[in-house]
């Protein structure tokens, strides 16, 4: 019954679009419909997920075949429901959102597109998860790729926005062919194409070519930090809800795989759990630093996303090394912090990127420096963003705490065992430390500049706060964030099951759970949000109950004081941008100042991404010009040549077939 | 009489295909091009006895191949105004020095081919494949359009040869189709020829490189 739910929720997400195909493009109905779809499809999903969870069986689904390529599996277990839970939850409020952030009156050139492969990529999110078998995974891992390119490619008239998407499609499919590798080698070791059972493969050398192509396939997905090529243009260029949903739902398809992957194997050796640790220490770490490097609100979040991918990748690589090293609370801590990011990071990403719509939406440009004072016109959106960043920086009482609690307890746990190659692992805690200051440092900047002080523009001075339904779903979202948060004690039933699935055993559980004191954290949690809304009320009254005097933000008494002398993004961010240039290599244009009164000048600064436009994008062009060149020798219009290559590569043929 | 001949034509039509590569005038080539068609067309005769089959390919072939083409060839010949070969790519010598080097490789190497049991230790095989490597030499090397439509044919005689050994086999309108297929390609060239000598004022193919990016 379960099953049945989820799968056909999942189907039902897939065609949610099409209603759009038979309507025109400037009736709403399409849309109106094609929600209610996904609503209904939303409802089935959670509402499969949660019987699937009480009954406590994993439940299998086998499409016998009308196929040449045999019989499909679908299974469903409490591991999937980690990943199923957001796709349906997030699916259903970015849709809508959608629905007054890219109605189909205002977008008629590509707002159908849009709801179709909107609910393409959210069914295919949900079969990829479901997947049982290699066939069947790689399929819908394709469908759900294209999808995500043409969400990508929305706005097909900008040539940036091309530009984006076509690196997008070259990351993902070169993720896909390592994939195809890696389930032959998977296929050759446990004999069938269908996912083996947790626990049953033995960790041959041959296991770890799998594990490191399961690390570049599902790792260009998930945007690990040197594979993590298309997501700042990617998430930058398309709309906010399908960026909310590619950030916040579609790279945890990579975490799933991975998690998947890796859980096939009896006792993984220690390198595997080192380098994911290692990579996620350095995406974590260097996201957050680029992050704060950039002017363009959707890009920032992006590279957040970066940094949240690190920190779920440092729990999944405890995870591994308790594995190896036969701890298993060590193995439990890790996982459970991985799991419950995953669920955190898709709600908390996806407000942010539904407050970052909306202040685009109300101001018209992704510039945060053309932002400012956007709290006076839009008080809402910003009090959901403040707590939606103090979700992602990893501060209580929310969620984003919780998770980040279980990773560092699990770091704690490492230091306290007699090996010392474990003990070592525990000196990256300070690593999520640092990486949860500089978050902290970030959001700062983004919240100062964006909502903070003057208006920058005239579109910001203009602003508008945003429809009413668009404030439904984050608010929803942000609830669920307090809920996590303040009560821990939920995410148990939740996490569970899925320590269960993944093969933690009944002992180590409640072990780990009562290591984990989650009721404790949940009370701290909730005495300092009371604390903090105690605080807010008080002065909300003091000030109700004195005369304000106002004067310009930044004025500091001088009465002329324009918007130009605020803090900028890159003034703000200079000192931290200053301290990691070694890694970030900004690009400044600063001419020198010569004299008392100098001649009008201009500064700029930008920080391209190091990986891409630094070493893969000049690389790929050298390359191009190698290719060029030897073209130009082969090419060269003298028809006898010509058909000398065809001659001798007839000779070849002959010599191939005739097995010479 | 029929064992002899079958010695001494594939040698003959060996001879012509070095003296077509050496060969600077072109009125020489297109007459050793028709003589060689026209020895060729008797192969299937003295392979297979007088059959009707093999008389009506034989007859068919030699008016083609021995007279037909030639003549087409001659007088396009007369209407364009040429008569001489340039230096071609890479010099008469040369390129004579390649075509023996080939045959002598397709001599060696025929009988490595997995062929039906009767056609080992023949002449027929090495001749054809030498034939075919002299048309396809003549083709690449030569920088007159004219010098590879003979080259062309020279290929073409190649084929014919191989496809004598299967003539039994093989129905008569696939034969008669081949030889048509020749004919109207020869034709096409011609035309092809006369734009080129309109266009370019020249039958030298290289101004056609300039054609490239």
């Amino acid at each position: 019954m379960a099953m049945a739910c989820i799968v056909g929720a999942a189907l039902l997400l897939l065609v949610s679009g099409t209603p759009g195909l038979v309507f025109s493009r400037r009736s709403n109905y399409s849309e109106r419909i094609s929600v209610a779809l996904v609503a209904l499809a939303a409802l089935y999903g959670v509402g499969g997920c949660v019987s699937l969870l009480l009954g406590g069986q994993a439940q299998q689904l086998v499409v016998a075949g009308y196929l040449p390529i045999g019989a499909l599996v679908l299974r469903a277990d409490a591991v999937a429901v980690v990943f199923l839970l957001p796709i349906f939850v997030i699916s259903l409020c970015g849709a809508l959102y959608g629905l007054r952030y890219w109605p189909q009156r205002q977008q008629p050139r590509n707002g159908r597109k849009l709801r179709l492969c909107y609910g393409i990529l959210a069914g295919s999110m949900a079969l990829v998860v479901l997947a049982a078998d290699a066939v069947l995974f790689i399929v819908v891992w394709e469908m759900m790729a294209v999808a995500g390119y043409f969400l990508i490619t929305t706005e097909d008239d900008k040539a940036a926005v091309r530009q984006a998407g076509y690196v997008y499609i070259v990351a993902t499919h070169l993720g896909t062919a390592a994939l195809l590798v890696m389930f032959i080698l998977l296929e050759q070791m446990g004999g069938s194409l269908v996912f083996p059972a947790m626990h049953s493969l033995v960790a041959t050398p041959l296991a770890g070519v799998v594990f490191v192509l399961a690390l570049f396939g599902f790792g260009s997905k998930a945007g690990l930090m040197p594979l993590h090529l298309w997501l700042p243009g990617g998430h930058g260029s398309a709309p906010a809800h399908v960026s909310a949903i590619l950030s916040g739902v579609m790279i945890k398809t990579g975490i799933y795989g991975l998690v998947r992957v890796s859980g096939f194997f009896v006792a993984p050796p220690p390198w595997w759990g080192w380098l994911l640790l290692v990579m996620g220490v350095v995406s974590a770490v260097m996201g957050v630093v680029f992050a704060i490097a950039q002017h363009d609100i959707k890009r920032l979040l992006a590279y957040h996303s970066v940094e949240n991918i690190g920190i779920i990748a440092m729990g999944l690589g405890l995870a591994l090394l308790g594995r190896s090293y036969h701890l298993p609370v060590l193995a439990a801590l890790g996982l459970a912090g991985a799991l419950l990011h995953v669920v955190n990071h898709s709600l908390f990403k996806s407000l942010l990127f539904y407050c970052a719509g909306a202040v685009i939406h109300a101001t018209g440009t992704q510039e945060i420096d053309r932002y400012g004072g956007l709290i006076k016109t839009m008080p809402k959106t910003a009090l959901l963003f403040v707590g939606a960043a103090v979700a992602i920086c990893g501060l209580p009482p929310l969620n984003g705490f919780v998770s980040e609690w279980f990773i560092y307890l699990g770091f704690f746990r490492a230091v306290q065992h007699s090996s010392i190659a474990v003990t070592l692992s525990a000196l990256l805690a300070p690593a999520l430390a640092l990486v949860g200051g500089l978050a902290v440092a970030c959001f700062v900047k983004v919240f100062g500049i964006t909502f903070l002080g003057a208006p920058r523009s005239r579109q910001a001075g203009d602003g508008h706060e945003a429809a009413a339904l668009m404030l439904w779903p984050m608010a929803f979202i942000m609830l669920v964030c307090v809920l996590i948060g303040v009560m821990p004690v939920l995410v148990k039933a939740l996490l569970g099951p899925a320590l269960a699935a993944w093969g933690i055993d009944a002992v180590t559980l409640p072990q780990m759970f009562a290591h984990a004191r989650l009721d404790a954290v949940g009370g701290c949690a909730a005495a300092l949000l009371a604390l903090v809304l105690l605080v807010a009320g008080g002065l909300r009254w003091q000030r109700r109950r004195h005369v304000q005097q106002r004067g310009a933000t930044w004025g500091c008494g001088y009465q002329f004081a324009t918007a130009r002398i605020q803090y900028t993004a890159s003034s703000f961010a200079e000192l931290l941008v200053g301290m990691f240039s070694w890694g970030l290599l900004p690009h400044r244009e600063q001419p020198r100042i010569n004299g008392v009164l100098p001649e009008p000048t201009a500064f700029c600064s930008h920080t391209p991404d190091v990986v891409l436009d630094r070493l893969v994008l000049p690389a790929a062009s050298r390359f191009a010009a190698a290719c060029a060149t030897v073209r130009h020798y082969l090419q060269h219009g003298i028809l006898g040549i010509y058909i000398l290559y065809m001659a001798a590569a007839l000779a070849l043929l002959l010599v191939v077939a005739g097995g010479w | 009489m029929n064992e002899q001949l079958l010695h001494i034509l594939p040698l003959l039509v060996t001879l012509i295909n070095f003296y077509i590569l050496a060969s600077r005038r072109l009125l020489a080539c297109v007459e050793a091009v028709a003589l060689q068609g026209a020895l060729i067309a008797f192969l299937p005769l003295l392979l297979h006895g007088t059959s009707a089959h093999a008389v009506v390919i034989a007859g068919g072939a030699f008016l083609l191949k021995g007279i037909i083409i030639p003549l087409l060839l001659i007088r396009a010949m007369r209407r364009l105004g040429i008569a001489r070969e340039i230096e071609s790519l890479i010099g008469f010598v040369p390129t004579m020095v390649i075509g023996v080097a080939i045959t002598a490789v397709a001599f060696l190497c025929a009988d490595v081919l997995p062929l039906a049991a009767q056609h080992y230790q023949s002449l027929v095989v090495p001749t054809a494949l030498a034939t075919m490597s002299c048309g396809l030499l003549l083709i690449i090397t030569r920088r007159k359009a004219l010098t590879q439509v003979l080259g062309y044919l020279v290929l073409e005689n190649g084929i014919y040869i191989f496809g004598t050994l299967l003539s039994e086999a093989l129905p008569l309108m696939v034969e008669a189709g081949v030889l048509l297929d020749l004919l109207v390609t020869v034709f096409i060239m011609g035309i092809v020829l006369h734009q080129i000598k309109r266009e370019f004022a020249t039958l030298d193919t290289s101004p056609l490189t300039e054609l490239k990016e």
